[in-house]
């Protein structure tokens, strides 16, 4: 509570830990940063490595709109402190299209109209590519129940499910990943 | 129609930004130097300060400054302006207490504004706060609305009661009459729960200051930069116009809770010129939950009298509506004007008496929320009409069909003030039947029984008021606004257009929807329409987008201004084709003398319009690129009918929505893949009211429901499968014959869904259900009804 902090915790406060230099292996290229070593992903990513299409929606893992990619699994890069995955593959979605070349689930959201604000879009999308990597898209059902760690306030979950239904069908097998 | 003109399902110009991660919102903005605030919010529902210490908070690591509300009032900075003022019915004015930005002697809500710090970096701003010492004196919170009338504690020494207003609508003695007069009454008591919108891109501000041109640029998460720059400008900061731009970029969402001027834009953008350094503030996901503007919260009475014959004949309606601790920009105006003006929805009672007080608590503020006021209305009067349907015998359809406003009755004037200009409720709701599968909901019933489920299918059919709004109109009841669009659109001498608009897209795909107005009009391509909103530096003026009014008002001023393009490049090709102006016809993109092959392509005209060597200079300006300003004639009035079918497992008292059926009037479709898109986010936003959302606060005014684990948003898992579809009837006042579409899921569909329940479960004996119908509560419900002794 305010007003109640101890002269000892307020110096503690100044206290800072040493930074680290660490190497971010991100979209293929790597990322040589000196970070406070409580940096999470999330905030190297966009306030560091100026990748901003990772979203905090949150901060507390709880609505998804910062998931990206980890060594191909999905993970919620506000929940993990860059100084750990030093040396993990990371993918954002600055990194899923080929150049100029959508990745299949990303023109499946424009073919089923599957976001409107897009500010949750760059979670769905890196959810929904580990959803199907990780043999989870299966049936709407089972897309649905693996979709819901990602909100979206526009509502449009029907026509996400739609969307990764059909890029699963476009890249292979939905099961066993 | 062209392939992409209106009525085309064209893919949206937008997706292709936000798919790679290219979409630029507030809080992806840095700033050159730019230093960070933090805003310290009260621990407190309701305290006196009694002292603020920030000595040592000043002298921490990175701090640049800490300013608190003394600060404020002593460089001269305004209280948050309120955009309505209401009048009581004994005609006094609403209590309007002052809202400064940084509390001044007293907190009036968990998470009011207190002090802000600014650093060089965030952590360094949220440590210092914690360093700063306040010291606070707790008063007794006032929380629910009917002791807050008892008055022995007030949130503003200057609301007796806590009273904002005591307002009416009607001729209460034509009511009575009317009620003396019925064969049944059915009364229903309806609590229409807060909800907190949650727009998934929290609220952010950045403050720039030019020291070179004196100019202020404020960031914002605004549906409506323009109303901020008019209401921080000429309220709170006193900037002039010409010297304070407001933009906001790509928003992540709003639904109402970004259409209200916040204390952070304010402070941000004040800090800014007092430091000489850009100021950028972004809220955290726990502030969003303490400081957005809170959503619904009404206690309503309700009674409707029929006659022998299931007609309404009168409609009493007592309701408390909840403003929060301060008046927010539009907060008096939702319980009033957009809430007790629907009261007749689509039903021919002649007699309706409304009743609404506002009520201060020691809450967030409590504003606008998709559809604001109608779902109110909405949800209030489905509930009524189907409980009277129950205790007279009467079918669900049939008693609705009996009280329909007939189709030639339009125009229709309401006895609470609206007049409707178009519509066909029993075709709507035929369409919807039918798309429902009604016939066979009977034996879906059997079958669910024959597994321990209990079937219930419940019906919404409603309707609303959006295309905000007729300044006249709106102007008589108590704004302090017109509610006019503009739109400029801009031919470039090669023949591309920019159409600079005041309405703002935030999801709604105006970029996509309003380049098809263009394209449709102009015959040229989409893509050499490029759509700006978003900037007053680079907009004329707008009021912004909420209340259903883009395509309605801002659509209807591109049009304008398109005829107004369309006349100029008429008469230039006329003087270059040597032909008379009224022979010209625009075609395909050509402007041809009708019945020749002597034609001009539309950039030919553009091109002359800027290279204007042998132009009768007295006769014709060079140039082309025209302004219109627009203000609509009334009101729209989309309806539509929505039917719910749910399956309840009376063991566990969870409710599965296992079909939603929606079939809409929004006037003319200019793109109903958007359009859909628009019903579907409405109708999980509707069903999240009806069956998981709820703000509840404990009785020292903490909130509960502070995170996304606590107060529960529609996730994938939870939403039906939909069946949307749309009926059209035109509006007959704008040239388009758009009613609007962003507001109709959300006002539709929790009566539905609510109404379905009571269905599945009027054989047991339950009643009601209040929302939302959580599994716990349901079951408790059914629990309650089984054991007859508990239930009386």
């Amino acid at each position: 509570m305010p007003g109640f902090i101890p002269e000892a915790a307020a110096q503690a406060a100044d206290a800072r830990p040493a930074p680290l230099d660490l190497v971010l292996r991100v979209n293929g290229t790597e990322h040589r940063l000196t970070l406070d070593p409580r940096t999470t992903l999330l905030d190297a990513l966009r306030e560091h490595l100026h990748l901003t299409g990772s979203k905090k929606g949150c901060g507390l893992g709880q609505c998804g709109a910062c998931t990206v990619r980890m060594d191909g699994k999905g993970v919620k890069s506000c929940l993990s402190l860059a100084a750990l995955v030093e040396g993990r593959e990371i993918t954002t979605i600055e990194g899923l299209a080929q150049g100029d070349q959508l990745h299949p689930l990303q023109a499946a959201f424009i073919e089923r109209d599957a976001f409107q604000c897009g500010y949750c879009t760059s979670g769905q999308i890196m959810a929904g590519v580990a959803c199907i990597a990780e043999g989870h898209a299966g049936s709407p059902q089972e897309i649905r129940d693996w979709m819901s760690g990602n909100l979206c306030r526009c509502g449009a979950y029907d026509h996400i499910v739609a969307a990764i239904q059909d890029a699963a069908g476009a890249t292979g097998p939905a099961r066993g990943g | 129609m062209t392939a992409t003109g209106i009525g085309a399902s064209v893919k949206r110009v937008e997706d292709f930004r936000f798919l790679t991660g290219r979409g630029r919102y507030t809080d992806d903005i840095e700033r050159p130097n730019q230093t960070y605030a933090w805003i310290l919010r009260s621990p407190h529902a309701h305290a006196l300060i009694t002292s603020i210490d920030t000595k040592k908070a000043a002298a921490a690591p990175g701090v640049v400054a800490v300013f608190t509300g003394a600060d404020l009032e002593a460089a001269g900075v305004g209280g948050l302006p309120c955009g309505w003022q209401v009048h009581s019915k004994d005609g006094a004015p609403m209590a309007e207490p002052p809202h400064p930005p940084l509390a001044q002697g007293k907190v009036r809500h968990v998470g009011d504004q207190v002090a802000v710090v600014v650093a060089e970096t965030r952590e360094q701003a949220r440590d210092a706060a914690e360093l700063i010492d306040v010291g606070y004196e707790a008063l007794p919170p006032v929380l629910d609305m009917e002791s807050a009338l008892a008055g022995k504690s007030l949130v503003h020494d200057g609301a007796a009661r806590n009273l904002c207003y005591d307002w009416h609508i009607g001729d209460k003695d034509a009511a009575d009459a009317a009620f003396a007069k019925a064969a049944h009454v059915t009364a229903i008591d309806i609590v229409n729960n807060r909800l907190i919108p949650n727009a998934m891109e929290p609220r952010a501000a950045i403050g720039d200051y030019d020291t070179a041109t004196g100019e202020y640029t404020l960031y914002t998460t605004s549906q409506n930069p323009h109303v901020i720059r008019l209401l921080m400008g000429a309220f709170v900061l006193h900037i002039p116009e010409h010297k304070l731009r407001v933009v906001a970029p790509d928003v992540g969402g709003g639904f109402g809770s970004k259409i209200y001027h916040y204390a952070e834009e304010a402070i941000v953008t004040w800090a800014a010129g007092k430091l000489r350094r850009p100021v950028k503030w972004t809220a955290e996901r726990s502030e969003s939950f303490v400081s957005d503007c809170h959503g619904r919260d009404h206690v309503t009475r309700a009674e409707l009298a029929m006659d022998k014959d299931g007609r309404f004949l009168g409609l009493k309606v007592s309701t408390k509506a909840n403003m929060g601790a301060y008046l927010s920009t539009f907060a008096p105006c939702v319980p009033t004007y957009l809430y007790a003006t629907l009261l007749a929805g689509v039903y021919t009672t002649p007699q309706i008496y409304c009743q609404v007080q506002a009520i201060f608590t020691n809450t967030v503020p409590v504003d606008a929320y998709r559809g604001a006021g109608r779902p109110e209305a909405t949800y209030l009067l489905e509930r009524l009409v189907d409980r009277a349907a129950r205790e007279t015998g009467l079918d669900q359809v049939d008693i609705r069909r009996r009280n329909f406003i007939p189709n030639d009755a339009f125009p229709y004037q309401t006895p609470v003030a609206l007049q409707y200009d178009s519509g066909d409720y029993g075709a709507t709701l035929d369409q919807a039947m039918g798309a429902a599968l009604v016939d066979g909901f009977a034996k879906r019933k059997a079958e669910a029984g024959k597994r321990g489920k209990r079937r219930g299918l419940g019906y919404s059919t409603y309707i609303e008021a959006c295309g905000i709004a007729p300044s006249a109109v709106v102007g008589s009841l108590g704004a302090r606004a017109g509610l006019f669009e503009s739109a400029e659109v801009r031919v470039h001498p090669t023949g591309s257009v920019t159409v600079f608009t005041g309405s703002h897209s935030h999801g709604q795909g105006h970029e996509t929807t309003f380049a098809q107005l263009v394209s449709g009009a102009l015959g040229i391509p989409m893509e050499n329409v490029d759509i700006v909103h978003g900037d007053t530096g680079k907009i004329a003026y707008g009021m912004g987008t909420y209340g259903s009014r883009s395509l309605a008002v801002g659509g209807e001023a591109i049009m304008r201004a398109l005829g107004r393009i369309t006349d100029k490049a008429k008469k230039i090709a006329a003087h270059i084709l040597e032909a008379s102006e009224s022979d010209i016809e625009l075609k395909d993109g050509q402007f041809r003398v009708a019945g020749t092959d002597r034609a001009l392509g539309f950039a030919e005209v553009a091109l002359a319009a800027y290279v204007p060597h042998k132009f009768p200079h007295e006769t014709l300006e060079p140039g082309l690129d025209e302004t219109a300003f627009y203000d609509p004639a009334n009101f729209t009035f989309p309806g539509g009918c929505h039917i719910c079918e749910v399956e309840i497992d009376p063991e566990t008292g969870e409710v599965e929505v296992v079909a939603f059926t929606a079939v809409d009037d929004v006037g003319r479709v200019i793109n109903p893949m958007i359009v859909e898109g628009q019903v579907h986010g409405g109708v999980v936003q509707g069903i999240g009211q009806a069956l998981l959302e709820s703000c509840i606060y404990d009785e020292d005014g903490q909130l509960l429901t502070g995170s996304c684990m606590d107060y529960t948003m529609p996730r994938a898992a939870n939403v039906p499968n939909f069946s949307v579809g749309t009926h059209t009837t035109l509006c007959r006042h704008n040239s388009l014959g758009v009613k609007g579409c962003g507001e109709v899921g959300a006002i539709g569909s929790p009566p539905a869904v609510i109404n379905a329940i009571v269905d599945a479960l009027w054989d047991v004996g339950v009643r009601d259900i209040s929302m939302p119908a959580t599994s716990q509560k349901v079951w408790q419900a059914i629990q309650s009804a089984r054991a007859p002794m508990a239930a009386e």
